[in-house]
């Protein structure tokens, strides 16, 4: 069964603006699925659709077999919101921002407080709980969204931006918790800017832009597409002339270190061999570009130069 | 497979959640929300009961301290009400916290329910303090408890509706100020509070009776002192029709997210 089902999904704005163009795409259930797309390109509205926060022009979505126009209570019953922007109550306490939502999905009160100490528990906000909404930074405000979605214990959780402006740890411990919630069966979207983010958590991608579908694959099918790959060495000494290391092609950026683009053909042990023989030893490598966001990057170009032509 | 006693169940604790939260918020600013009012009413029984009052003299039958104070009760309860409701859900927009509940399976009606259930809470309870002053001021005994009760919680309940409405369409908090400054505050002065309409030339009542404030002031006037102007049958039909339109109306806002989706 499709978790999510959404088929020639068209919205129009007032004033003629047409933020989706008949938009199809399915997510299997048990999925962590990543949808991107440049700012503007629509993927707001079209979680605002599918979580009725905005209303469709045409098309149909419907979520684990319940159509939105036919079984709206349905619908909503199998989703969590975490949206991007903050929505909260400021002057209520953290506990009763979750316990208000669990009593807006019918949770009695009882039910709602055992389930809203394990969620800020596991999201480390338990000790926060008598705080004031607006005494909390902004991690720990897009922690909160993140428990007080998963207060009604949704089917299919919708996170728009979650990592927005948080900071490394914070944002490693979020990924490890949607793992573990993904793995005990909650199926995932997730829009996100950190394209590391989508490569590290999702196995299915599609990329929005100008309201269209642009690309619906497997994360590893697309990455799969990169031909070449760059990275950059930190050399243990100085290098004053680029060896001929037989193929690969080199760039000294300083004394110390180098850019090296490798092909399929390509292996890093070749390379390593390659360095050794001219008497280079290396201290560290690194990719120099997030694959997915090259990829990203020249899918998003190429439709930008189709539109053109 | 859910049956419709769950749904029902799931219904009264969205109800009560939503319910919860309101009567909530007024408590914990009561300083800004009850005793204004409490304070005002305290001093129209000193100015216009104690000291001008005297010179006026008698109105249908009674002092006219007791006589206001029917009036006085109710423009508590409008105002309170009315206010509750538009700045409540007004919030709830301008800050996007309204969101929590449109992803909610909560249906329509319960959602407006909670949130005029809000409104006459705290219009009643702004009554009852209202209620308590007066009682310090005059020797009232009620008439018609049941009438005053009916009549107070329909006002309320009409107001909440206006209030929620006005929020609805509001689009900055200039917005919610304008209806109570310049509808209401007009409709509740020229409704009958300090006079009665009989002492208005004739086409003046006939003017009057287009205000459906006239009638509810005028229908709680005959629960605590047992006259009124507007027989009371009329009164609760007016009052009745008038929630009914304001509730249908509220609903299909609601229904296509007029002010609260794009």
């Amino acid at each position: 069964m499709f978790a999510l089902d959404v088929q020639q999904l068209t919205k129009v704005y007032r004033g003629g603006f047409q933020a989706l163009k008949g938009v199809d795409l399915q997510v299997q259930e048990g999925d962590f699925f990543a949808l991107l797309g440049p700012n503007g390109a629509g993927k707001s509205t079209f979680i605002g659709i599918v979580s009725s926060l905005v209303n469709k022009t045409a098309g149909r979505v419907s979520v684990f077999g319940r159509d939105l126009d036919r079984d709206p209570q349905g619908v909503k019953s199998c989703i969590g919101l975490v949206p991007q922007e903050f929505n909260f109550n400021l002057f209520l306490p953290v506990i009763e921002v979750v316990l208000n939502q669990a009593g807006y999905y019918g949770i009695p009160r009882a039910v709602a407080k055992v389930r809203a100490e394990r969620y800020l528990r596991q999201l480390d906000l338990w000790d926060r709980r008598d705080t004031e909404m607006r005494r909390l930074s902004g991690g720990l405000k897009r922690r909160l969204m993140i428990a007080r979605a998963l207060v009604h214990e949704p089917r299919l959780l919708i996170l728009d931006e979650p990592t927005a402006g948080v900071d490394i740890e914070i944002r490693r411990s979020m990924w490890s918790f949607l793992r573990e919630l993904n793995a005990q069966g909650t199926t995932i979207i997730l829009t996100t800017h950190y394209l590391e983010e989508a490569e590290s958590l999702c196995r299915n991608i599609a990329i929005i832009d100008g309201g269209e579908i642009a690309e619906r694959t497997s994360l590893a099918i697309l990455l799969n597409r990169l031909h070449t790959e760059t990275f950059v060495l930190n050399l243990k000494g100085r290098v004053s002339e680029l060896p001929e290391l037989g193929g690969f092609v080199l760039q000294a950026l300083d004394d110390c270190t180098l850019e090296v683009e490798m092909n399929r053909d390509h292996t890093i042990n070749g390379l390593f061999e390659a360095l050794s023989r001219n008497g280079i030893e290396v201290i560290s490598l690194r990719n120099k570009q997030n694959r997915l966001e090259r990829l990203f990057l020249e899918l998003v170009d190429r439709r930008g130069l189709e539109v053109r032509a | 497979m859910s049956t419709r006693l769950d749904d029902w169940r799931r219904y009264w604790v969205t109800f009560q959640t939503i319910l919860g939260k309101e009567v909530l918020r007024f408590s914990r600013i009561w300083v800004q929300t009850i005793l204004p009012s409490v304070i005002t009413t305290t001093l129209y029984f000193v100015i216009f009961g104690r000291l001008i009052g005297d010179r006026i003299g008698p109105m249908d039958g009674f002092d006219y301290l007791d006589f206001i104070v029917p009036g006085l009760v109710l423009m508590g309860v409008i105002t309170n009400a009315y206010s509750n409701v538009v700045s409540s859900f007004y919030s709830s927009k301008f800050s996007r916290y309204i969101e929590e509940l449109l992803v909610s399976p909560a249906p329509n009606w319960i959602i407006l329910a909670g949130y005029v259930a809000g409104g006459v809470m705290r219009g009643l309870t702004v009554g009852v303090a209202v209620m308590l002053v007066a009682m310090f001021f005059t020797e009232i005994r009620i008439h018609d408890p049941l009438t005053m009760l009916l009549i107070g919680v329909m006002t309320a309940t009409l107001f909440s509706l206006g209030g929620f409405i006005n929020a609805v369409y509001a689009n900055s908090f200039d917005d919610i100020s304008i209806v109570p400054t310049f509808v209401l505050t007009p409709l509740t002065y020229l409704g009958g509070v300090f006079y009665s309409i009989e002492l208005l030339p004739e086409f003046w009542q006939t003017v009057s009776l287009a205000n459906p404030v006239l009638y509810m002031v005028n229908a709680f006037r005959q629960g605590l002192l047992g006259v009124s102007d507007i027989p009371l049958g009329l009164a609760f039909g007016m009052i009745l029709a008038c929630i009914l339109v304001l509730a249908v109306y509220s609903l299909s806002l609601l229904r296509r997210g007029v002010g609260i989706k794009t």
